[in-house]
């Protein structure tokens, strides 16, 4: 229990070497560099990242559609995202990442449907060229009110020579509205990454730029700023921009939860970018800067302590009148925030949580736990640049245990042996660890539940690592008579 | 202050709060260049109308959420209902990610599979290495006893061929020649699901049967008196299967259910994680062979597998979901006419409780109309026990359904006086049935998760029921087949038809004189 913080990490090495053992050796070799340990005052974790998964492992990543279509385009509300191939891909991600969106859907939104070309095998052979141009005329007919298309390509599209960029150009001429084509086929790249930075590209070559000089008439304020990288989980985005509100901020678009085209094109016209998931849109945030000199600035919304450092970060770029503003915000929240860890704290302080997620969660609820009084022993990303993991150095604590691409073989093992209170990570892994008898909550859909972002989450948060902590089912898995 | 400790709130009640709602408002108004309410409002109307329905049907070229997933999903429901398998699909793995997560939320349980992570180098060289050192980190790291390879679209593009790639694997000692690695080609741009489920079922057994891949001698039938049992694709595999089981069991019936994943699937939470549970095994597989006949739940899941299977001698029997009791009736008859033994006064009486039951809730049930939406059995089984229960089915939608389905659904529906006016839609999808709803209303719809945005649009009271079901839990747990199935069926439908009956009483002082105690 009382374990000094050198003997956690050569406890934690220890581990990852006995971990590795079950590897072929080569393979072990190269999952080797993927395991580290928390050094205070190295630049990064000590891991190398973004590299392909090994074959046969049970990667627990997705694929480069997952992350252009799920994650970055599909919250855009008021566009119709083709997911163009097979029927499997639309399917199975149809609705369940809980992307809120407010509209009328079918009518003048359409986030949670799912249009696709089904390819069939004369698809395959003859291409789908021509199928893709009478479904957009069809889809004119259909939904009138759409601003615009994309298209999402699935794996055959790059294999069998599609020309889905010429199909784009001549039917976004002919129904005059943005057609944006996606070339995140999923086996381009190691993991949803490649997805999240090709439709970046995409924003910026087929609807940014050429919108640049679209809102002439968009009356700007010293004020506005763009919400990046917030994909509205649960509501999420909307939690937080209440807040930038309330600092007096003019939120004058949302990349991408409950977002429009409209959003997007007026993304040349703040005059700061503030990025949550910072993994998705950090390429086309840095193309803001470059080409409109707009500087980007990361907060992190989870928790009183990370929301007031990011708030006054953020009121510093601006005037003493969004300072004051933040600081009366702060105040306003500062009972409820207190009444929360009141409650919460006694419930959850010193449990022990063992984080694997995605794009910026590892890092940025470490603060959020701790503001519960809750230790973070161990967190990962599943998709990861060295970037991600030189940020974590700024949350995680000395000797933390650093797992990247982990495989299930590996988190089973690990928190076997840690034993953590909580294990946070995803669907796949959630029974998992329920069946070992480990208190657990998804932290990509908030187990259905959230808003975790910005002021009032944070309390749904608290009353969430609660209820799975200390939910009496724990204490029932073991038979009296056994 | 907008959240109280004590009663903390979410989604559900937060953004209903005034401060929120204001904000939405603005946001609306000032940057999202929306389309007016009142044209929105227009539009939505039209949508409800015959001429949208008109060119709703006559697409040709985009489907508008289809109701069908993708080959290897069925693969891997199939691969894992043998003992100690590891379904491993060859190509990308985002694939992988998607169809754990499918069974994960359907099934409330974890679900094994690994990727064999094909990625750009791949689609140039093709998938060799990534299956030489897939098998060989899988086998390491999971210690499976057997591992069932499937593919996605993107090895199916490139071609890679199973057959000698697993054959190479095995040479460069990935896993021992000996270790069982059944295959199937399974390309997610034909067929669907069910697809894939009768390819890899069918890839297991010709593995064993014919030889392991070349390397023994293929099996020589020697038939007896057991008979074989095969599911097909099912989300109530778990309740299913046990059911079935327990009803052989009553009838002393020699058996052996080909894929058994009811135990993989419903694994208890005691502190120990089980990858692998229960399932049909290596010898049960071989002995298959021999039995007298096999008897497929679902024809349109099963349809070359049945067909192998009776190149080999057997009898095969293709039933279609049997939900209800006609259903029920005939799947017992026919396990007692291959078997010979007689269907005992036991179940007799268990089919009289259900008939009795029936008999007890017509009146609730008697005329009213339905939609429903579903595998090709799946609908064939529903719409029999909704015309069993005097309900007449008026439009059956099965995206994935063959011609052959549609002439046997339609023929189903003329045969009946309940099934007068019904409709077999095969290859429609959702939004078309939408435009059914809308322009020729029903009473209820039954249908999977995805079916409760038609709910929404149309206000028909959807009865959760079907794959996947993600919004309500445990029903996996719960056999529709069977007398006991049927009951079940019936108690769903049953508690939709009464609720909405409550709701529609419920005004105080307007319509509760019929907000009955009695019904």
């Amino acid at each position: 229990m009382n374990m000094t913080v050198e003997e956690r990490k050569a406890e934690n090495r220890a581990l990852i070497d006995e971990v590795l053992k079950a590897y072929p050796e080569k393979m072990g070799k190269r999952r080797a560099k993927h395991l580290g340990v928390v050094e205070e005052g190295k630049s990064d974790c000590g891991v190398k990242s973004n590299i392909k998964s090994l074959p046969g492992v049970m990667t627990i990543r997705g694929c480069a559609y997952a992350g252009s279509y799920g994650v970055v385009w599909s919250p855009v509300k008021d566009m119709i995202h083709i997911s163009h191939g097979p029927v499997g891909c639309g399917r199975y991600a149809r609705g369940g990442r809980r992307s809120y969106y407010i509209g009328t859907t079918g009518v003048d939104t359409y986030t949670t449907m799912h249009f696709t070309s089904d390819f069939q095998e004369k698809d395959i052979v003859f291409g789908g060229d021509k199928k893709l141009e009478k479904i957009i005329d069809e889809l004119e007919t259909l939904f009138p009110m759409s601003k615009g298309i994309t298209v999402q390509s699935e794996c055959p599209i790059g294999l069998i020579g599609d020309d889905i960029e010429a199909v784009s150009k001549k039917k976004a001429a002919e129904i005059g509205k943005p057609i944006v084509p996606n070339r995140c086929e999923g086996f381009r790249g190691v993991s949803q990454s490649l997805g999240h930075h090709i439709a970046n590209d995409a924003i910026r070559d087929w609807v940014l730029d050429p919108a640049a000089d679209k809102h002439k008439d968009f009356e700007s304020t010293p004020y506005d700023v763009t919400l990046l990288g917030d994909y509205n989980i649960g509501g999420d985005a909307w939690g937080s921009r209440i807040l930038l509100e309330e600092m007096g901020l003019r939120v004058i678009a949302q990349w991408s939860g409950d977002g429009t085209l409209q959003e997007i094109e007026l993304g040349s016209k703040p005059k700061l970018n503030l990025l949550h998931c910072y993994r998705s849109v950090n390429y086309i945030a840095r193309h803001m800067e470059e080409k409109y000199g707009i500087p980007f600035y990361e907060f992190n919304f989870f928790g009183p302590t990370r929301i007031k450092e990011s708030v006054r970060g953020i009121a510093a770029l601006f005037d003493d009148r969004i300072q004051e503003l933040a600081e009366k915000a702060i105040a306003k929240y500062q009972p409820q925030w207190d009444a929360v860890i009141e409650k919460y704290r006694p419930r959850l302080e010193g449990k022990k949580v063992m984080l694997y997620v995605g794009g910026l969660r590892p890092r940025h609820v470490i603060g959020a736990y701790e503001d519960l009084g809750m230790e973070v022993i161990g967190t990962g990303y599943e998709f990861a640049h060295n970037d991600d993991y030189q940020r974590t150095t700024h949350y995680a604590q000395n000797g933390t245990l650093i797992y990247d691409d982990v495989t299930g073989y590996e988190m089973e093992k690990f928190v076997e042996k840690l034993q953590p209170d909580l294990v946070a990570s995803g669907i796949k892994e959630k029974y998992v660890f329920q069946k070992m008898g480990y208190p657990f909550r998804q932290m990509h859909s908030w187990d259905y539940s959230g808003p975790y972002h910005g002021p009032d989450g944070f309390a749904i948060f608290a009353r969430d690592m609660d209820m799975a902590v200390n939910n009496p089912v724990w204490k029932m898995t073991k038979a009296p008579w056994n | 202050m907008s959240q109280n400790a004590e009663k903390v709130v979410d989604h559900f009640n937060l953004f209903r709060q005034p401060q929120y709602v204001e904000m939405f408002k603005n946001k609306q108004a000032q940057f999202e260049d929306r389309v007016p309410a009142d044209e929105v409002a227009k539009g939505q109307e039209w949508t409800k109308t015959w001429d949208y329905r008109e060119k709703n049907f006559a697409r040709e070229a985009v489907a508008i959420n289809p109701d069908k997933a993708c080959q290897p999903l069925g693969a891997i429901m199939a691969a894992v209902g043998f003992e100690g398998t590891l379904p491993f699909v060859h190509g990308s793995q985002g694939c992988v990610a998607y169809f754990r997560t499918q069974f994960n939320r359907h099934f409330k349980e974890p679900s094994a599979c690994v990727s064999s992570s094909m990625t750009e180098d791949a689609a140039v060289f093709g998938g060799l290495n990534n299956m030489v050192d897939g098998l060989a980190n899988a086998s390491s790291l999971y210690k499976p006893k057997m591992i069932a390879v499937s593919t996605t679209c993107m090895a199916e593009v490139i071609g890679d061929d199973l057959n000698a790639f697993i054959k190479t694997a095995k040479e460069k000692g990935s896993v021992p020649a000996e270790f069982n690695v059944p295959f199937a080609h399974t390309p997610s741009f034909v067929g669907s699901h069910i697809t894939g489920y009768d390819n890899m079922m069918k890839g297991i057994l010709s593995y064993f049967w014919d030889g392991k891949a070349g390397t023994v001698p293929p099996l020589e039938r020697k038939p007896n008196e057991s008979i074989n049992f095969i599911g097909g694709f099912d989300g109530y595999t778990v309740g299913n299967l046990r059911e079935v089981k327990r009803l052989l069991g009553t009838m002393g019936v020699q058996y052996t259910i080909l894929s058994d994943n009811s135990d993989v699937w419903d694994t208890p939470t005691d502190g120990e994680y089980r990858m692998y549970d229960g399932g049909t095994t290596v010898e049960q597989t071989e002995a298959a062979i021999n039995a007298k006949a096999t008897i497929g739940m679902q024809e349109f899941s099963t349809e070359k597998t049945l067909a192998y299977i009776a190149e080999k001698g057997q009898e095969v029997v293709a039933l279609n979901c049997p939900i209800g009791v006609a259903g029920t009736d005939k799947f017992l008859m026919e396990v007692s006419r291959i078997t010979g033994k007689p269907i005992p006064a036991e179940i007799t009486k268990e089919r009289g409780r259900i008939v009795d039951a029936i008999a007890d809730s017509a009146a609730y049930l008697h005329g009213k109309k339905f939609a429903m939406s579903g595998d090709p059995d799946f609908t064939l089984g529903m719409t029999a026990f909704l015309m069993e229960l005097g309900a007449e089915p008026v439009h059956v939608v099965c995206t994935n359904g063959s011609p052959e389905w549609q002439q046997k659904t339609q023929a189903l529906l003329d045969a009946s006086p309940f099934g007068k006016g019904g409709k077999a839609w095969a290859g429609k999808d959702l939004w078309h049935l939408r435009s059914l709803l809308f322009t020729e209303p029903v009473d209820f719809l039954i249908g999977n998760s995805y079916c409760k945005y038609l709910e929404r649009d149309t206000g028909t009271p959807q009865i959760h029921i079907g794959f996947p079901m993600f919004d309500r839990h445990h029903r996996h747990r719960y056999p529709i087949w069977g007398y006991q199935g049927a009951l079940n069926v019936l108690v769903w439908i049953l508690d939709r038809i009464h609720l909405e009956l409550d709701r529609n009483s419920i005004a105080i002082g307007k319509s509760d004189f019929s907000f009955d105690i009695v019904r």
